[in-house]
């Protein structure tokens, strides 16, 4: 019916010819936050339901089951790849390397590929071809019905591709199908008529919370809300950290619980009575759980950069660390999963969003003051939040410690900021937002040497524990392997009277030397690193005093509340 | 990017035939093929359905007043490429004759398509010309169509000679029957005789058949539409021949 309508469109100059019809299957993908997207980037798997295309006048060779096409919003193809039989999600290791991979490595990142939503349906190839019955360009067809999460009729698509030299014939036939009734040149494309149908919007998950109301709404109202916010990001996280589909679930998890915890912290006081105090040690237990699994995660995520650094050792020395950590890993997810599986985990979430919905709705009882509102409640929290960190700065510029100040003073000023940067991220909409962009990144420039030297902290202590439990696993390998000698072989009997010998120092006494020595100097280059952070530390604690945030959000000296 | 070159002095001994039908097979196994059809005849550009037409013509080529590649066409198969002919063909002689360093030209202008293309077929006019030189130092491999006569041997010596003779670059020489028909004795026995006196002789034969002689009819390679023809098949093993004693690499695209 639209075939024989395209031919009529196309007549009597063009004639059109089917060269292949089947039935196809389309997947959407993108990251969990829109990552593609956000990019101006259109993700869709193609396969046919027989596996084989036989497509392409007369050439024969065989074709993928399924073909990835990366297109632009606008629908222009970017690069293409074969795939075998791929399950989504996927990370981007499971395309094939190539250029498709390539152009989807700096966007996507270590985020998984989620599927969107599928259709089915028939795509059909036209050959368009001139008097001389010449392809001078070549027609797709689709047809396409919504199959999942919902059902729904799509518009059909077709999409006409030149022929090499053929370029004005496919202006020309282009023209002749826009003339034609019913007919419309793509402008909005398929991929938003799947958003459309399936009720999702691009950039519906953000790992950002803020309040959305206005300051003179009551703070106890605009904190529930900011709570509530960052409820919905651990629960909407969950459930692919324990299906462990990218390590970036985990970290919006993490960083949801951690907020959570700092608003309690920092401005529990406006919520109803007892409410902090009663759920702040629950998202403490929380926090915890998830710590070990995340650390293991970033380490072996930066793992091949940091064998990659190595000068004196070779990147291969370290693989017996990578083991060590990838196993560890194992076993820290089966708590972790045991947690957020834990009735505990379940009560939790619960409890907490039927009291921050109580919270948000309640009404002063008759008589009784309403509380702060939040315009107020913001300018006195971020203010002591400012003058946490001025403070602590301060001293550690003055103390002027030789080679910097000691690591629990840089870590506690990380602490502060970080505490005044979540403020800020909470109660941002009450401020002007060019204000609060400058307000950021002057404290941006803290954070960062901070989190550097935080950072290398961390690994380097972690490289010592690690050390520690290869040694000690090596120990006790060699004391059993003394009593425990293996039983003799087919054939070994007969030969001369064995004895008992003491372990040898066996193979992997080098390999586990070669270990320690690039352990030794990953040690020391995280080590410069610190110095490094620790050097500049004063200076950008300068800076940032200098900014003077205060001023910027128009927040004035102390503010009192009442 | 290999460049392959289908020759031989006389006309109607299947250059054309031969060129069309490997560079089919060249891009159905997955290479990105481009077939120059320098014969102002034109015979493969009619094949492809291609009007035989460049503009600029042949003076305008040479002279680089556009590139080559703004003259190629997409013949109806994937990876196939078609660089048509142009009456002014019969003139690229004289063309060659102006440009500096004539014999090179082809090698010059071929260059810039190393990146686009993995294999180029060159179909060539009849003839001893600077055209020929030209394509001697620019091919890889000669392909050279000889029909089983008793002037056969002769033939392919004086064209090895002529080589010999070259300075420079030369290309290696692959000669196959063209046109046999088993029932003659003489082709019998030429066939048989020469590839053992003669290492440049491929051991596959194209026979004299009709279905060679549709192509024109049908406007399209044997194997595009007579896969299974022994005709097809008889191609499909000179493509392999050809593609063994030239060293071609596995193609980077599967087809």
């Amino acid at each position: 019916m639209l075939a024989r309508r395209i031919a009529t469109a196309l007549e009597p100059r063009y004639s059109i010819a089917q060269e292949t019809r089947r039935r196809e299957r389309q997947v959407w993908l993108d990251t969990f936050d829109w990552r593609l997207h956000s990019a101006g980037l259109v993700l869709r798997q193609l396969s046919t339901g027989s596996g084989r295309g036989g497509h392409s006048m007369g050439v024969t060779g065989s074709r993928p089951s399924a073909e990835l096409v990366l297109t632009t919003d606008a629908g222009e193809q970017v690069a293409s790849a074969p795939l075998g039989s791929p399950r989504w999600p996927a990370l981007l290791d499971a395309i094939p390397a190539g250029a498709l991979r390539d152009r989807l490595d700096p966007v996507a990142g270590v985020r998984a590929l989620l599927p969107l939503a599928r259709a089915e349906g028939t795509m059909t190839l036209f050959r368009v071809l001139d008097g001389e019955h010449k392809t001078v360009a070549r027609l797709r067809l689709e047809v396409a019905s919504l199959a999942q999460p919902v059902g729904g009729t799509l518009p059909a698509r077709l999409v006409l591709t030149p022929v090499r030299g053929y370029q004005p014939d496919t202006d020309r036939a282009a023209r002749l199908l826009a003339a034609a009734d019913g007919l419309v040149p793509g402008s909005r494309s398929v991929f938003q008529a799947v958003l459309a149908n399936t009720g999702r919007q691009p950039g519906d998950y953000r790992d950002k919370v803020a309040v959305t109301l206005p300051a003179p709404a009551p703070a106890r109202a605009a904190v529930a809300g900011v709570l509530l916010g960052l409820a919905d990001t651990i629960e909407a996280n969950v459930g692919f950290v324990i299906r462990d589909v990218d390590i970036e679930f985990l970290h919006d998890l993490r960083v949801a619980v951690r907020r959570t915890r700092s608003a309690l912290k920092l401005a529990g006081d406006v919520l109803p009575r007892d409410l902090a105090a009663r759920f702040a040690p629950e998202f403490k237990w929380l926090g915890d759980l998830t710590t070990p699994t995340r650390d293991l995660d970033v380490n072996l995520a930066g793992f091949g950069d940091l064998a990659g650094r190595l000068r004196a050792a070779a990147p291969a020395d370290l693989e017996p660390l990578r083991v060590q950590l990838a196993q560890r890993r194992v076993t820290e997810r089966r708590k972790l999963l045991r947690g957020l599986r834990s009735a505990r985990f379940a009560e939790l979430m619960t409890a907490w969003r039927a009291a921050l919905d109580d919270a948000a709705a309640a009404r002063p009882r008759r008589g009784r003051h309403q509380g702060p509102d939040a315009g107020t409640v913001a300018a006195d929290r971020i203010g002591r939040a400012y003058r946490r960190v001025v403070k602590r700065g301060a001293a550690i510029s003055a103390a002027g410690t030789a080679g910097g100040p000691p690591a629990e003073d840089m870590h506690s000023l990380r602490k502060r900021c970080k505490e005044l940067r979540y403020l800020l991220e909470f109660f941002g909409s009450l401020y002007e937002p060019a204000a609060l962009r400058r307000a950021v990144k002057d404290l941006k420039g803290l954070q960062d040497c901070l989190g550097e030297f935080q950072d290398a902290q961390v690994q380097r202590d972690e490289i010592r524990e690690f050390a520690t439990q290869m040694l000690t696993q090596r120990a006790t390998q060699g004391t059993r392997r003394h009593h425990r000698p293996a039983p003799p072989g087919p054939g070994e009997l007969a030969a001369a009277p064995r004895r008992w010998q003491p372990a040898p120092a066996g193979p992997g006494a080098g390999e586990l030397a070669a270990t320690l020595l690039a352990m030794g100097e990953l040690t020391a280059r995280l080590d410069a690193q610190q110095r490094r952070a620790r050097a500049e530390v004063a200076g950008r604690f300068g800076e940032f005093a200098e900014a003077g945030v205060l001023r910027t959000l128009g927040i004035g000296g102390r503010a009192a509340m009442s | 990017m290999k460049i392959f070159a289908t020759y031989n002095i006389k006309g109607g001994v299947g250059k054309t035939s031969a060129a069309v039908n490997l560079a089919y097979l060249a891009g159905e196994a997955g290479y990105r093929t481009l077939l120059w059809d320098l014969d102002p005849q034109a015979a493969a550009s009619y094949v492809f359905r291609v009007r035989p037409r460049v503009k600029g013509g042949a003076k305008g080529l040479i002279r680089g007043a556009r590139p080559l590649g703004d003259a190629i066409k997409g013949t109806d198969f994937d990876l196939l490429d078609l660089l048509p002919a142009d009456f002014t063909y019969r003139n690229m002689d004289l063309a060659l004759d102006k440009a500096k360093k004539p014999a090179r030209q082809l090698s010059r202008l071929l260059g810039p398509l190393a990146g686009e293309y993995d294999i180029v077929f060159l179909d060539c006019p009849p003839s001893i010309s600077l055209v020929s030189e030209n394509i001697l130092h620019a091919v890889h491999t000669l392909l050279v169509p000889i029909i089983p006569t008793t002037l056969s041997e002769r033939t392919f010596d004086q064209l090895t000679g002529f080589i010999d003779s070259l300075n420079g670059s030369r290309p290696e020489v692959l000669a196959f029957f063209s046109m046999v028909d088993r029932r003659k004795r003489l082709h019998r026995d030429i066939t048989e005789r020469l590839p053992a006196s003669r290492p440049g002789i491929a051991s596959a034969t194209i026979p004299a058949m009709t279905l060679v002689e549709q192509m024109a009819v049908r406007r399209a390679p044997v194997p595009a539409f007579a896969p299974r023809s022994a005709a097809a098949q008889r191609y499909r093993e000179l493509w392999a021949e050809l593609r063994t004693r030239s060293g071609t690499a596995d193609p980077a695209t599967p087809g």
